[in-house]
């Protein structure tokens, strides 16, 4: 087949295949995302952050632990791109290593707390009553707790590190998303088209899952962009306090942590992987923006 | 008292990635002190050109005509602050719902005295004192504790009692009902055409009432447009319905069920590609 | 089997403290259409959401085909029984393909030959074919209530619950509708339950009317009676005139 005739088949008006309509509606998503620069961007830069840090071994000139203590805080030149940080270690190599446990953490988060929260928000507010005021009442109480106490008395019943990092900021992130969740699901709940699915018959679990969740999903998918950078922050402070990532591994965070001190004179050491945090969570945020249109059917 | 509208083959179209879509093309009208009922089915451009008068449509929209006048007043060319002076002081809207086109935190005689103030310049009290007189002359029975109610607190009706007082507030030239009263119980809606009617006739002001509802409109207006696909079908005298020879009208007319005169079956309306032209 | 398709007796809804169906009671027999009038505000609407099921807050009698109703429902009796709603936009799901809202009920209910099933679904309310991967907002608001109607006999119901069907519609769209649905009745044998405001329409489609005031049913009647103006009550008699004098050419 053709590309021509593969893509009027995409765009058929008429599919002749459940398999077709699905295959078109997700080629014109497709299209709108393209006609969205700022989304495109975004798109593009997550999957460059995504690529460099996996392909780290390859590009990388260096090991990121290798320390050149005669070289210490060096400006950017040939032999180090990126200069060196206060242990002589190349910071180029260990931005791309970073980049790995970096986004590895955001994805971990993200990957737990979206369902988490969009089940517990959907449920409460399409059952409503008793089982809504308790889950509610459950999540104002993670609310009330500042984000990173929370994260931290977590962190210190548990050993530190990357995997408990990544469960106590889980821990803290989802009730927002539940609230935003929840929100939705309780104008949802009392449509008519809602009616007319419980007239099919259809059981509680059901509806939540099948025609109450997906509506509910573009707001989670901007309030998590939203939220990405925040979590590389977050983990950058359990870092620092010795709660997250662990030295000498080199996460966008800690690095930061580590060298804050050396902001004035050797500015650039800290300022690099600020940068990274800063391109990563802006090029996260333009993604979720133009998810948020494709998502929307009536965009298109 | 009354101002002239004069349009002349007014369009609106509407930006879409095929090319502009035009949704009104050509229409034609002038109105002074008397009722004009504009009749068509949703999208027939019904509710845009009486809307085009006081330029209030949406944002995408783009207005061309070879005149559009209200009074000594060129829209077209109009900018924002002259059309504001002719907005609510010079021209009054009535919405469909009420609920929607009222403040839900301000009470009814404190919006009914903010219109009456931006066109009289009196005290706060004249104009709570105005306020109370207006909601009285919408024949509402207490209007001294109307005045003092927040629009959750007012029946459908009473809210679109409120609305007219609001509108009439500034004694305007030109009153724009845009399907008045079909969020209402039939009793009421009978009773809010009445009240327009008198109000209008009585302050010699001019009126378009735009309605989908043919026979309704009839009732109330002295002339009647029929439009279809965004343009006016025919154009005829409200006394003259009977007699409308468009097919269009008269399929609108015959696809109605009646009450008094059973049909076994309803006559659907075929529509033809000619009317388009 | 002379047994009605629907008995509602002495059927009492309450919101909160007020009451807002006052012990309502009508039959409606196997194969007719019995429809009720009345203001916003009036019950109508709630007597025919009580009878769906959709709000179990009720007490009094409700039967169907005999079969006593509680106030939950089970599969059953959604095969049996189903309702469109005013709204035809509204009462689709803005983010389904028209496919997939058709081929919800007869999932949940385990009818198999899906494909065939929607296609004839689609044929039967008048629609083209193209019509089934669309969305609701591609469709216009007489299409979108055709799915409606396409949707709730799917699964073969037996009684159709029509909650103002018609009134968010052009008239040239209402009378496709109100054809339709006369069509259907006499193609299925379908029971209908209609509740709307206007009696032109109430009395286009059904022989029997209830005319509603204040969560009373004040007055039944034919059809022919509330026509030829042989009313008891003096708030049908109000309805009536309401309608009629708009109906009559401007003097």
């Amino acid at each position: 087949m053709s590309m021509a005739l593969f893509r009027d088949w995409l765009l058929s008006d008429a599919p002749e295949s459940r398999r077709q309509a699905a295959c078109g509606r997700a080629y014109r998503g497709w299209l709108s995302l393209r006609h969205n620069p700022l989304g495109m961007a975004g798109l593009l830069t997550i999957v460059f952050l995504l690529v460099v840090s996996l392909g780290a071994p390859l590009l990388s000139t260096q090991s990121p632990d290798t320390q050149h203590l005669t070289l210490r805080l060096a400006p950017p030149s040939a032999a180090h791109w990126l200069g060196t940080d206060q242990l002589g270690r190349d910071l180029y190599t260990r931005l791309l290593y970073g980049g790995r446990i970096t986004l590895g953490m955001v994805v971990a988060v993200v990957a737990v707390v979206a369902p988490l929260g969009l089940v517990v928000g959907a449920v409460s507010g399409y059952l409503g009553g008793l089982a809504d005021r308790l889950m509610m009442r459950v999540t104002d109480i993670f609310l009330s707790i500042p984000q990173l106490i929370l994260a931290l008395a977590f962190v210190a019943a548990l050993t530190p590190g990357i995997t408990s990092a990544i469960i106590a900021i889980a821990l803290t992130a989802w009730p927002p998303i539940a609230r935003l969740a929840r929100a939705d699901a309780l104008t949802i709940r009392d449509t008519d088209f809602i009616a007319a699915i419980r007239l099919a018959g259809a059981s509680r679990t059901r509806i939540i899952l099948r025609h109450v969740m997906p509506l509910c999903l573009p707001s989670v998918i901007v309030r998590i962009t939203l939220d990405m950078s925040g979590i590389i922050l977050t983990a950058a402070g359990l870092g620092f306090l010795g709660m997250g990532a662990q030295p000498p591994m080199p996460e966008w965070g800690t690095m930061i942590a580590a060298t804050r001190g050396y902001i004035l004179q050797q500015w650039w050491v800290p300022t690099i992987p600020g940068l990274a945090i800063l391109v990563a969570s802006l090029a996260f945020n333009l993604l979720g923006d133009g998810l948020r249109d494709v998502l929307d059917p009536k965009q298109t | 008292m009354s101002a002239r509208v004069e349009m002349r083959g007014l369009r609106v179209s509407f930006p879409s990635p095929r090319g502009p879509v035009e949704v009104v093309r050509g229409v034609s009208l002038d109105l002074g002190a008397e009722k004009l009922g504009i009749v068509g089915e949703s999208g027939s451009g019904k509710s845009l050109t009486a809307r085009a008068i006081l330029k209030l449509l949406p944002a995408a929209a783009h207005i061309r005509a070879e005149r559009l006048r209200f009074d000594d007043i060129d829209v077209l060319t109009a900018g924002e602050r002259q059309m504001r002076a002719i907005r609510g002081r010079r021209a009054g809207l009535i919405l469909q719902d009420p609920k929607y086109a009222l403040n839900p935190v301000m009470t009814a005689g404190a919006q009914i005295a903010e219109a009456w103030r931006a066109h009289h310049r009196g005290r706060r009290r004249q104009a709570m004192e105005a306020a109370v007189e207006l909601l009285a002359q919408v024949r509402i029975r207490d209007p001294a504790r109307v005045a003092g109610l927040y629009p959750h607190e007012l029946s459908g009706g009473m809210g679109q009692r409120v609305m007219i007082a609001m509108m009439l507030a500034p004694d305007p030239e030109l009153l724009i009902a845009d399907e008045p009263t079909s969020a209402l119980d039939a009793t009421v809606q009978a009773e809010i055409l009445r009240l327009i009617d008198d109000l209008v006739s009585r302050r010699g002001m001019g009126l378009i009432l735009i309605s989908h509802d043919l026979p309704l409109v009839s009732h109330f207006c002295d002339r009647v447009m029929v439009m279809y696909a965004g343009r006016v079908v025919e154009e005829l005298r409200a006394a003259d319905l009977a007699a409308a020879r468009h097919p269009y009208t008269r399929g609108l007319l015959d696809c109605m069920p009646s009450l008094l005169h059973p049909k076994p079956r309803l006559p659907v309306l075929a529509r033809d590609a000619a009317w388009n032209e | 089997m002379t047994e009605p398709m629907i008995e509602v007796e002495d059927l009492r809804v309450r919101f909160g403290t007020s009451e807002v169906v006052k012990g309502v009671s009508f039959a409606v027999p196997r194969g007719a259409s019995f429809g009720m009038v009345g203001e916003s505000g009036s019950g109508k609407s709630t007597i025919l959401r009580a009878l769906a099921g959709l709000n179990p807050n009720w007490s009094g009698r409700l039967r169907l085909a005999g079969m006593a109703l509680g106030p939950r429902r089970d599969r059953a009796f959604f095969r049996r029984c189903q309702m469109v709603f005013q709204d035809p936009y509204g009462s689709l799901h803005p983010r389904q393909t028209i496919d997939r809202q058709l081929s919800e009920p007869l999932l949940i209910h385990g009818i198999d030959g899906i494909d065939a099933r929607i296609l004839r679904a689609l044929a039967e309310v008048g629609l083209p074919d193209v019509v089934r991967f669309r969305y609701p907002h591609q469709l216009s608001g007489g299409q979108r209530q055709r799915v409606a109607i396409a949707r709730a006999l799917i699964a073969g119901p037996e009684v159709l619950l029509l909650d103002e069907p018609t009134s968010a519609l052009d008239v040239s769209v209402q009378a496709e509708v109100l054809n339709l649905l006369a069509d259907l009745q006499q193609s299925r044998g379908l029971t209908y339950v209609m509740v709307t405001h206007n009696l032109a329409v109430v009395s286009h489609l059904c022989e029997t009317v209830g005319v509603m005031q204040g969560g009373e049913m004040v007055e039944r009647l034919s059809a022919a009676d509330l026509r030829a103006g042989r009313t008891r009550h003096p708030h049908t008699a109000e309805l009536r005139a309401l309608s009629t004098e708009l109906e009559e050419a401007p003097a």
